[in-house]
């Protein structure tokens, strides 16, 4: 086995495009779970109108980029109202039933080929990204050291992708030290008592969905310029999941739980790849062919969230007291 | 107690053991959907080197020609509404005045599924002028009723466990489609001939067993699996008072990793049991349906009322009713809530993988069939009120009917969208469902 390709792997999957994507979406969820206790299954849903929204403007319409993120920015605010008017006054379960539910219908909507002519059905859509490209200010050429190489075009990538997680992450500690962000806080851990306070619940989630799910938003169009591509299956229920698992592993509640998180999610996945496949491949394993690895990986994703759920739910970094796990 | 453990997860160890067996080499999963042709004689020989060609919307898509045993696979795009059209001209010679006697044939693909589709030929069948649903919307009104009450019914034995253990625990069970799946792949792996080797010591080809003895062998199993979660899991996570949302979260990893689990051991594409899979359909006055069907059905029922009136009339079903009313004061009664809790596992992972069973002999199983159907069953148990048995089955009743009947208007690829639509809805103006009574909901 090649381990210097292991550790090369691991190294890029600690900064890719994966990690930025699922740190995002997992940021969006951590205000709305680790912050105000909002159990949000839906966060596929804002990362797929963030990428969607995009990808229908600028290559459909044929509209400039800005156009495009405002068209995703403006979706996911109005996704954000339509799903919490109704169920913001649900109990947790009941609005994790209804957000995952939201999210099937976007991408079975997207998957159908009844709106083939807009969102390009299985297939997708592609051919949207030249004029995010055309911004890159780098020269062509080959940047990084060591097992960081990248051409101009992925660089550019992953420096937007860090610069607005970055940014997220900043607006997210602003926020949540703010006296709003107290008011989360006391309605996480107790909604009739930010209510007899005088506060209006209602309005303090609804914000935090709102803003939670523009972050996911973000994490979509990182998904979609990344990628070159946009397609419906890539938004399915796993990716909130895996960014659930994302933000236990991190630490609830924490402004940076979601990037370490998702760092070791990547690195994890990762390494467990390559050492399997190589593994296979040099015969040490030969119970399982090169495609099980794949499905080994996910298995290992479900007993973590499992585990994690169960013996360490405020993860590496978080604090126990501050998490929500029952349902009011 | 420790014993009790140590056997389930021998019985566990050896289902999958068996499994894994199974596996063999298998292609790379594929979520495609796809069309599977049988042509077959009367007495059943298959017909092969015939033509066989798909078209969606008077579009030709794509074209087969049947292999040696008959079978022929044609890829389709996406899900949704196709017609299948058996080419006589390209019948072999030794059939000829034979012909199918449906012909074309109209189907729908599920996403991520397969569907098979058999034309059986007859002397006197129909030639390729005439159509399966001619005779108007009355007609299709009453086979898409029916299809829906088949639906229902079959969504209905899931719903119904999944509601007792909502009822009695409080969990949203997320992998509960998984122990639909579970059903559905134990029995298929019992029903086909298959290498088993355990763990390399033992190697032998196990026969297929007809599906209608590996059927009751997969309940038994599957209500063993089910009397597993609890005793390994959810028991020890109640006893240490893990919160509900927890649990849920709990609940999806173990989903994730079932599901996973399934995939790695019987591959990603779509199965279909050896048994009743190119049964023909038979007319019952203006529709049809094949008999299968119709037993699977009439089965269900059975079942559903059987459950019911257990439900009712025992001591075990008092018993539920009363720790899904108030655990605290069943327990203060003399209600062993431990056991009672056990047993709703126990039965409701039976009737999941009775409905796997069932919905796998309609359209085929796959590693995520249980999943597919997940949100509908949620949508079924909400409709009908949570922790209510009648409501589910009430509501798994209205979501199949609404979901086969609406496509009446919408296209067959977004029938399940409406669902979930209603149970967006149903959430918003009746959170406690038809059925349930208003008690504190949000």
């Amino acid at each position: 086995m090649d381990w210097s390709t292991v550790l090369t792997n691991a190294a890029t999957s600690l900064v890719g495009l994966q990690t930025i994507v699922y740190a995002l979406a997992a940021v969006g969820l951590n205000l709305h779970f680790g912050y105000t206790g909002l159990l949000n299954f839906g966060q596929a849903a804002f990362a797929a109108v963030g990428a969607y929204g995009l990808a229908i403007v600028v290559a459909s319409a044929g509209l400039p980029l800005p156009v495009g993120l405002a068209a995703g920015l403006a979706g996911s605010v109005v996704l954000s109202v339509l799903l919490g008017l109704p169920t913001l006054r649900l109990r947790a379960d009941y609005l994790a039933i209804a957000t995952i539910a939201a999210a099937e219908i976007l991408r079975i909507s997207a998957r159908s080929s009844t709106l083939r002519e807009f969102t390009g059905g299985a297939s997708g859509i592609n051919g949207f990204t030249e004029p995010f490209h055309d911004l890159n200010p780098l020269p062509p050429g080959t940047y990084g050291f060591g097992p960081w190489r990248y051409h101009e075009r992925d660089l550019w990538v992953l420096l937007v992708g860090w610069t607005v997680l970055a940014v997220c992450c900043l607006v997210v500690w602003l926020l949540v030290r703010s006296p709003w962000g107290r008011v989360l806080r006391g309605i996480r851990e107790d909604e009739d008592a930010a209510r007899g306070l005088g506060k209006n619940v209602y309005a303090y989630k609804m914000q935090a969905l709102a803003i939670g799910g523009v972050i996911g938003t973000l994490a979509g169009f990182v998904y979609a310029l990344g990628q070159g591509s946009v397609q419906p299956d890539l938004y399915g229920t796993e990716l909130t999941f895996f960014a659930y698992t994302v933000l236990l592993l991190g630490g609830v509640a924490r402004v940076l739980g979601p990037v370490v998180g998702a760092a070791i999610f990547w690195v994890v996945l990762s390494l467990t790849d390559t050492v399997l496949r190589g593994a296979v491949d040099e015969g040490w394993l030969t119970f399982m062919s090169t495609t099980q690895v794949g499905q080994v990986r996910f298995m290992l994703v479900g007993l973590a969230l499992m585990f994690l759920m169960i013996f360490r739910p405020q993860g590496i970094f978080g604090d126990p007291r501050q998490i929500a796990l029952d349902a009011r | 107690m420790r014993v009790c453990v140590r056997w389930g997860v021998c019985l566990l160890l050896a289902t999958l053991g068996c499994l894994g067996g199974a596996s063999g080499a298998r292609a790379a999963p594929d979520a495609g959907e796809l069309i599977r042709v049988r042509v077959s004689t009367a007495t059943g020989d298959p017909v092969p080197g015939a033509t066989v060609e798909v078209e969606r919307d008077g579009t030709r898509i794509g074209t087969g020609t049947t292999r040696p045993d008959g079978s022929a696979e044609l890829d389709v795009p996406s899900a949704g509404a196709y017609q299948v059209l058996l080419d006589v001209d390209t019948l072999p010679p030794a059939s000829a005045g034979f012909r199918p006697r449906m012909n074309p044939i109209r189907t729908t693909v599920d996403e991520g599924n397969a569907r098979t589709v058999a034309f059986r030929l007859e002397a006197g069948g129909a030639g390729p002028e005439r159509s399966a649903d001619e005779g108007g919307s009355t007609v299709r009104v009453a086979q898409l009723t029916l299809q829906g009450l088949r639906f229902g019914l079959l969504i209905a034995l899931a719903a119904v466990g999944l509601s007792l253990v909502f009822g009695t625990t409080g969990l949203t069970n997320f992998a509960h489609g998984e122990l639909v799946t579970f059903g559905a792949l134990v029995a298929y792996y019992l029903s086909i001939p298959a290498a088993v080797s355990l763990l390399g010591v033992v190697s032998f080809t196990k026969p297929g067993l007809p599906l209608l003895v590996a059927a009751p062998v997969t309940l038994l199993l599957s209500c063993g699996f089910g009397w597993l979660n609890d005793a390994v899991l959810w028991s020890r996570l109640r006893r240490r008072g893990t919160g509900l949302v927890a649990m849920m979260i709990v609940s999806i990893g173990l989903a994730i990793f079932l599901r996973y689990t399934f995939l790695y051991f019987a591959g990603g594409e779509t199965l279909s049991y050896p048994d009743y899979a190119t049964q023909a359909g038979i007319g019952l006055g203006p529709v049809m349906m094949r008999p299968v069907d119709l037993v699977s059905m009439g089965l269900a029922v059975t079942v559903l009322v059987g459950g019911g009136l257990a439900l009712i009339r025992t001591r075990l079903g008092t018993a539920t009713r009363a720790v899904a009313d108030n655990p605290a004061l069943a327990a203060a009664s003399g209600i062993d809530v431990d056991r009672v809790i056990r047993s709703v596992w126990t039965g409701a992972a039976g009737l999941a993988a009775l409905s796997g069973i069932l919905l796998g002999m309609g359209q085929g199983l796959n590693f995520q069939m249980g999943f597919q159907i997940l949100l509908l069953v949620f949508a079924a148990v909400t409709l009908g009120g949570l922790g209510t048995a009648f409501g589910a089955l009430v509501g798994s009743l209205v979501v199949g009917l609404f979901i086969e009947l609406s496509t009446l208007v919408v296209p067959t690829e977004l029938k399940n969208v409406g669902a979930l639509a209603v149970l967006i809805v149903i959430l918003l103006v009746r959170p406690q469902g038809v059925l349930g009574r208003a008690g504190r909901i949000g």
